[in-house]
């Protein structure tokens, strides 16, 4: 078995006992990163230096019995985290060259447990996407498949995971940026509760909708990492002041007598037939382990992609506007003037995709059109969160599918944006509502493309997803294939 | 000319709160530190930074909408204010729209006519931006520099009704509400240094016409005296427009204090569409009716309440209390004045006298004198028991003023015991009146106003030292034997 191989459950062991060290463990990635990243793209920043430097540390402390739960376990980041010293693009030309001189939360909270921060990922511009072809420095290619997208805005997030290129990673769903990359790649993406995990230090793309998660290799180690970055922050505040349950200690619980809704909505016409039949594949084995099914209906859904649109977007034209060349990211000066000045560097700076949001959103905010757009979005906003908070007042969770189809085509979407934008359709009620929710492989398409599913639970329930979860991968071998690299 | 129109004034003032820390990160609010030092994530706009409420800003915010007799929202929340400027870190200003933090209230001022209430539409909390300072570089004139040390500090800004019907009104109105926030506590009320800024919305209206004309608001108006003129010019303005046949434009008109002007900054088609919406990255603020009772009760003496007191509990004619009160340092001298056992009257005198002058020749405030409210208590209380005349005591007062030394010491060391010993007034009043056959002989013949010569020569006569009133009832005495 490789080093690259190991889980971090497993890790945590061998690194205690001895057996491997942090430093080779690092070196083993960095050089994995070196000898398949180019394929891939997943990294934007390699941090070698200060990762071989945090794992001399771990070393120390693991000789010292200092042990932390994450102490030289090496992660990567999705380049939406501001890391202290770190460039940090958001894979935007804007900020191409910026160093950000502070740690966000959840950075800080992975370094406190002991982490060897390896990089930083490659995503869509701004988190604005749902392929990951909307970086500014080249879209991410699929492990599984490298002519095939790997879902997005995270993709390098869970394209790392899937090429073991990194032990996990952290990533930020809007909505579905975690899931559905992480479906498109077989590995596990938790979307925690809104509130759950702190944004500071993770720069905004929808404020009211962003939310920080784990993508990894398994169940338990997404429960692990959950554990590490979830909890109260008094710097963000929508964080949530509610204790934090050990994610572990429900793991094994198992399904039996779990009542699992199927929201009719999700299985309808425009699923593709494959992921129809990997889901309904999923529903036998967990109704084999005792879970029991309910049809229910969030009737809603077809007004959730327009009202994201239109929420996600208005903020958006609001959190882009502070790169505007003045105090740091690109500046385009050519001396006529400030307005010039702004002009130019955001003409410059942002991406096709990032000024149509900002297009997008400021129109609905302005004047005379916000209660049309904006009002009634937050309206529909509102419905859309009772239908799913409804539904689970009768069931413990939901069963849905991440995404329409498999990963499709490079290059298949880039040219119709409302095709693009309707592969978001079941991940986006999710994050309206403000809930939880876990993708996971569930099978594989004939082509040999991943196929996901996920689990939608209450607000912070993220331990009855973990459960769920881990009691169906436990059943089923999805998760030990792995990408040929 | 402008009689024929009728003024219509609404005030927007943005006053700066006095709290230790920024409205939404822990940097200091201090005032004229080095450019960008007092500076963060936070109020720099730095990618992936939030917002947290300076909860002492809730409070200032209540304690002001409860002295200006407004209701306080039981829910109110934060909304962006979009538009770019390189003084905004964010591209967005934090402010309140559609729920602010207090709603109608009103002010009472004193007019020609009587009282007259104003009303306040508003106050809402916001952050401030940053300042630019432009072409002071090295480089080149054409440089502009952004010191960020301002910007997130926090404000309140207090919308009027468009009740004012006069420069004066205005202004009546600006000093109360300045004096209000200062007697909170909540602002230093400094005009100077922008803490109290206000812009000023200004229309006219044929007198009877009960349409609000079109109106122009006038911004950069940072002294009462600016601001009479500013709303005159502006009145002057429009009557002139309209008499000549054309008609008043909605715009932004930027006051000029050196040509006590007005010009246009941007008109109607060039305002900006901020785009409000409520910002994500704060919750609602919710106020308890129990916290607003708890800050209510908390809240200190106002002016107007204090200028009551004064006047009816103490005795002081309203001209007195109206000096007392203008300044809240001013006032809290008198309080204690009366606290230490002053005579109302007698310590108000000495304050608006020669305390006043002396503390205006010397340009210092009342705290920083060496006259205590202890001090100047002393000296009146000498002045009751005859120790000292009122003429006496203006040489211990200046004595005072200088040392800070107490009025008994300095009635001991200059030796200015006044004598109220009849018997040594009246040895120097018999050698008056014998010295001076003359006077005695005009007096006695009705020429009263002589009276006063012999007042001078006895006490001249004693070095000052003649007790007055005894002094008076001796020659009249002595006099009309």
């Amino acid at each position: 078995m490789s080093l690259i191989d190991y889980t971090i459950a497993q890790l945590q062991t061998q690194l205690r006992s001895g057996k491997i060290s942090a430093a080779e463990l690092c070196d083993a990635y960095l050089a994995r990163i070196a000898s398949v990243d180019g394929e891939i793209n997943a990294y934007l920043t390699v941090a070698a230096e200060s990762a071989r430097a945090a794992a001399l540390a771990a070393d120390r402390d693991l000789a010292g019995g200092h042990v932390r739960p994450l102490t030289g376990i090496p992660l990567a980041l999705k380049d939406i985290f501001v890391t202290k010293g770190i460039r940090t693009t958001c894979a935007s030309k804007i900020l191409t060259d910026y160093i950000p001189p502070y740690d966000g939360t959840a950075v800080q909270r992975l370094y406190d447990s002991g982490a060897v921060l390896l990089g930083k990922l490659n995503m869509d511009e701004f988190a604005m996407g749902s392929s990951n072809e909307n970086s500014a420095f080249g879209a991410v290619r699929n492990p599984w498949n490298r002519d095939y997208v790997t879902g997005g805005s995270s993709g390098g997030s869970a394209a790392c995971v899937a090429a073991r290129t990194a032990l996990a990673s952290l990533g930020t769903d809007t909505g579905g940026s975690i899931r559905q990359p992480a479906a498109h790649c077989g590995v596990v993406g938790l979307k925690p509760t809104y509130g759950r995990v702190s944004r500071y230090g993770v720069i905004a793309y929808a404020s009211s909708l962003d939310q920080v998660g784990p993508l990894t290799r398994d169940v338990r180690d997404c429960a692990i990492l959950a554990q590490a970055i979830a909890g109260y922050d008094p710097l963000d505040s929508t964080s949530v002041n509610a204790p934090v349950p050990d994610y572990l200690a429900s793991l094994e619980k198992g399904v039996k007598g779990l009542r699992i809704g199927l929201p009719r909505e999700y299985f309808g016409a425009g699923l593709d037939p494959e992921v129809k039949s990997a889901l309904e594949g999923a529903q036998r084995v967990l109704a084999g382990l005792g879970a029991e099914f309910v049809e229910i209906s969030l009737p809603h859904t077809e007004y959730a992609v327009a009202c994201y649109y239109l929420i996600a977007t208005a903020e958006a034209s609001s959190n882009l506007a502070r790169y505007d060349g003045i105090r740091f990211g690109l500046r385009v000066d050519e001396g006529e003037g400030l307005n010039a000045l702004y002009c130019r560097s955001r003409a410059a700076g942002f991406g096709a995709e990032v000024k149509r949001r900002i297009m997008l959103g400021t129109y609905a905010l302005s004047a005379g059109y916000y209660d049309a757009y904006y009002l009634k979005a937050q309206k529909a906003r509102t419905l859309i969160r009772q239908d799913i908070i409804a539904a689970l007042d009768q069931v413990d969770l939901l069963l849905a599918p991440v995404a329409p189809t498999p990963a499709f085509r490079l290059g298949e979407k880039t040219a119709d944006p409302l095709q693009m934008y309707l592969s978001d359709i079941f991940t986006i009620p999710v994050n309206l509502a403000g809930t939880c929710a876990l993708s996971l492989p569930c099978g594989f398409s004939a082509g040999g493309l991943p196929i996901g599913m996920q689990f939608i639970g209450r607000p912070f329930a993220e331990a009855s997803l973990l459960q769920a979860a881990y009691a169906y991968e436990q059943a089923t071998e999805w998760h030990q294939r792995q990408a040929i690299l | 000319m402008s009689s024929k129109y009728e003024v219509v004034i609404g005030l927007e003032v943005h006053v700066q709160l006095q709290t230790q820390t920024k409205i939404f990160c822990g940097c200091s609010t201090r005032f004229g530190s080095e450019p960008n030092t007092q500076t963060c994530p936070v109020c720099l706009g730095l990618p992936g930074a939030l917002p947290v409420l300076n909860e002492k800003v809730v409070e200032f915010a209540i304690m002001a909408g409860l002295a200006t007799n407004c209701t306080i929202a039981e829910r109110s929340i934060f909304a962006r204010k979009n538009y770019f400027y390189p003084d905004l870190p964010k591209g967005y200003q934090i402010s309140q729209f559609e729920e602010p933090i207090c709603v109608g209230g009103w002010l009472d001022i004193e007019t020609e006519t009587g009282s007259k209430r104003l009303g306040i539409t508003r106050i809402h909390m916001e952050e401030d931006a940053g300042k630019l300072l432009h072409g002071e570089g090295a480089a080149s004139g054409r440089d502009s520099y952004v010191d960020l040390n301002r910007a997130c500090t926090p404000l309140l800004e207090v919308v009027s009704e468009p009740d004012m019907r006069s420069a004066d009104e205005a202004i009546a109105y600006l000093k109360q509400l300045r004096q209000i926030v200062i007697y909170l506590g909540v602002s230093d009320g400094n005009l100077e240094e922008g803490s109290f800024r206000c812009d000023a919305n200004v229309s006219i209206r044929p007198w009877g016409q009960p349409e609000y004309g079109t109106r122009a608001e006038i911004k950069n108006i940072n002294s009462f005296r600016f601001i009479k003129q500013a709303i005159e010019y502006e009145v002057e303005r429009q009557s002139e427009l309209i008499e000549d046949g054309g008609r008043v434009v909605q715009e932004t008109r930027l006051y000029d204090a050196e040509s006590g002007t007005t010009r246009s900054m941007r008109g109607k088609e060039e305002a900006h569409d901020y785009r409000y919406f409520p910002d994500p990255d704060l919750v609602p603020i919710e106020i308890s009716r129990a916290r607003v009772e708890e800050v209510r009760a908390a809240l200190p003496e106002l002016p107007l309440a204090k200028l009551e007191r004064f006047v009816s509990e103490l005795g002081l004619p309203v001209r007195d209390a109206e000096i007392l009160i203008a300044e809240q340092e001013i006032a809290r001298y008198f309080d204690a004045c009366v606290v230490a056992g002053a005579q109302p009257k007698a310590a108000a005198n000495w304050i608006l006298g020669d305390l006043s002058r002396n503390l205006n020749n010397a340009g210092i405030s009342i705290t920083a004198c060496k006259v205590t409210p202890a001090l100047l208590v002393g000296m009146l209380q000498r002045i009751d028991d005859n120790t000292i005349s009122g003429k006496q005591a203006k040489v211990v007062f200046e004595k005072m003023w200088e040392s800070g030394t107490e009025a008994d010491t300095i009635i001991d060391s200059e030796g200015l015991r006044q004598v109220s010993d009849s018997g040594a007034i009246e040895g120097f009043v018999t050698a008056i009146i014998a010295a001076n056959p003359a006077q005695v002989a005009d007096y006695k013949s009705g020429n009263e106003k002589i009276f006063g010569f012999f007042v001078g020569q006895v006490m001249k006569a004693s070095k000052g030292q003649a007790n007055p009133a005894t002094v008076n009832e001796l020659l009249k005495k002595k006099l009309a034997e």
